[in-house]
């Protein structure tokens, strides 16, 4: 049943994801894909269970690492793409 | 309220933010709002995490969110727009490199199936693939490593065995979970094949193999998130993944290139005939060049990579100021895949404070480039090669361009007369109505700008 139901959650969240990408402009080709690299880095989420649990000393050092490389991914993603968002801007209609 | 049950209903709160977040970054005017709203939508599903009552320990947690959280938000501040799309490139093998590891804890739950096997060599796979590959792109935009694409005889058999390999390395190990070597194998065939995936590429296809990459770090999550039973990871990782699906496809079109083609041919080193091309190279010196532009009613100017390398973005801008005062209009026209990653030049030119809505795509510049005064070339090549409307041989014939000359006058701003990426000549620079202005782009520009401001 779980696999069911995760499947289902793929496929739904993949065509959203075509709905949603689809109409992005080119001029915020960039941005979009390091915001979206940056939500890829969600799998710090798995990576919390990994650095905090009770495992052996490998599982939480490979989680530690995880939770490194992830967290990279996250802070600097989002902020990069903000840094680059700032600096988009309309003309001014008056002069 | 179990802690589960809020975890979970906090993960769907975290997914809707992730899909008004990137419903947002749809529009230049709330881009900014959208992205902050993921981030959000990211803080809740972290902090909603740390209440599982797995997590017993918080002190590694913390290290690693400390180290992560330093690095990356110096690298985030300190790093150039010019350094954007390696950074970019190194963000995304981070991301793969750590669903490779989560896949691998996941290994140390008590209760492995086969198919919860299969989604962590999937992990281990993409994750790896993902993270090698990023690396290679990293070294190539940073030029650590050559920008030309790198070939040799039987590239395709090996590449072929080594995806057989991987796929029976794969087999093995889900038949054979107790025996680490297979995990082990599969990290190195993994990685083995990120790298062979992205060195043939060549420096113009980037903006394809960028956005793929992208793709592949939402599916490394997404596989990740089978592997540990975690909805918010699939959902989020599958958006990725399709969003850099959906752009890697736009590039593919805007090269008349299939993604097998990009991946598989190694373009730069074909080489290839544009046939003859007629009429000579005519140079211009920028004191010409100025008088011309000074007369203009409207001019575009069409950026490439070569801006980028020249650092341009800035006198450019200034240009556009003279010249509007001099009553001039002046626009952009970008092609989709200028420069090295997807909208590589819209970038820049935020940066150098130029209005977005003066930057045209192509479709919307190509019908009214016969109005134009002056059509400036700034390092393009390849996008403005009328061969590819007009030599059916060209291996670039199809591809969609920018038709700069069909505007009165066209000045093209180049170091020399050697071939664009694609190795090919250009007819455009032996056109009637086309000028060469030899030099650096920006110290032409700069003299130009001198010369206006007079």
């Amino acid at each position: 049943m779980d696999l069911v139901y995760l499947s289902f959650i793929l496929i739904l969240s993949v065509f959203l994801g075509f709905e949603l990408i689809g109409k992005v402009p080119a001029t915020l080709h960039t941005p979009l894909m390091s915001g979206a690299n940056a939500i890829s880095g969600i799998t710090l989420v798995g990576a919390l269970a990994g650095a905090g649990g009770e495992g052996s000393m490998l599982t939480i050092t490979l989680g530690t690492l995880a939770v490194v490389f992830a967290t990279i991914n996250v802070v600097g993603g989002y902020l990069v793409t903000d840094r680059m968002l700032a600096m988009f801007k309309k003309k001014a209609k008056v002069k | 309220m179990s802690t589960n049950l809020l975890i979970n209903l906090s993960y769907t709160a975290a997914a809707v933010l992730f899909i008004l977040g990137l419903k947002f970054l749809g529009s230049p005017a709330t881009a900014r709002r959208g992205n902050t709203i993921s981030a959000l939508g990211m803080l809740l599903a972290v902090v909603v995490t740390l209440l599982d009552q797995a997590i017993i320990d918080y002190r590694w947690i913390l290290l690693g969110i400390v180290i992560g959280g330093v690095i990356g938000t110096l690298a985030a501040r300190l790093v150039a727009m010019t350094a954007m799309p390696e950074m970019v490139a190194l963000f995304n093998g981070f991301g793969g490199i750590a669903s490779l590891l989560v896949g691998w804890v996941a290994l140390a739950q008590s209760q492995l199936d086969s198919f919860l096997l299969l989604t962590i060599f999937l992990s281990v796979l993409i994750g790896g693939v993902t993270f090698s590959g990023s690396l290679v792109a990293w070294g190539k935009l940073s030029e650590k490593l050559p920008g030309r694409p790198i070939l040799f005889r039987g590239q395709r058999l090996v590449n072929a065995g080594l995806l057989l390999a991987n796929f029976a390395c794969g087999a093995l190990f889900v038949l054979y979970p107790e025996q680490p070597f297979w995990l082990f194998l599969a990290v190195v065939l993994s990685a083995t094949l990120g790298v062979m995936t992205v060195i043939p590429i060549g420096g113009a296809d980037m903006p394809v193999i960028i956005s793929l990459l992208n793709s592949y770090s939402g599916l490394a999550a997404c596989a990740a998130g089978f592997a540990i039973n975690n909805n918010i990871l699939i959902v989020a990782g599958s958006l990725v993944g399709a969003s850099g699906i959906i752009l890697t496809n736009i590039m593919c079109k805007a090269m008349n290139r299939t993604l097998g083609n990009v991946l598989f041919s190694g373009f730069g080193a074909a080489g290839g005939t544009t046939g003859k091309i007629e009429g000579e190279v005519t140079a211009l010196t920028t004191e010409d060049a100025y008088y011309v532009l000074e007369a203009a009613q409207s001019v575009v100017v069409i950026p490439g990579y070569g801006m980028a390398v020249a650092q341009a973005q800035h006198v450019v801008k200034e240009l556009q100021l003279l010249l509007e005062k001099n009553g001039c209009e002046v626009v952009y026209a970008i092609h989709p895949v200028a420069g090295r990653m997807p909208g590589h030049m819209n970038v820049l030119l935020a940066e150098a404070d130029v209005p977005y809505d003066l930057l045209l795509e192509m479709d919307e510049v190509n019908p009214r480039m016969e109005n134009f005064d002056v059509a400036i070339v700034i390092g393009a090549n390849d996008v403005v090669n009328p061969a590819a409307r007009e030599t059916p041989d060209s291996p670039i014939y199809g591809m969609p361009i920018i038709n700069a000359d069909y505007a009165r006058t066209v000045f093209i701003l180049k170091r020399s007369m050697a071939s664009g990426f694609a190795g090919l000549d250009n007819p455009l620079f032996y056109r009637k109505n086309t000028r060469m202005i030899f030099g650096d782009a920006k110290e032409t520009l700069g003299k130009l700008v001198r010369e206006l401001s007079t």
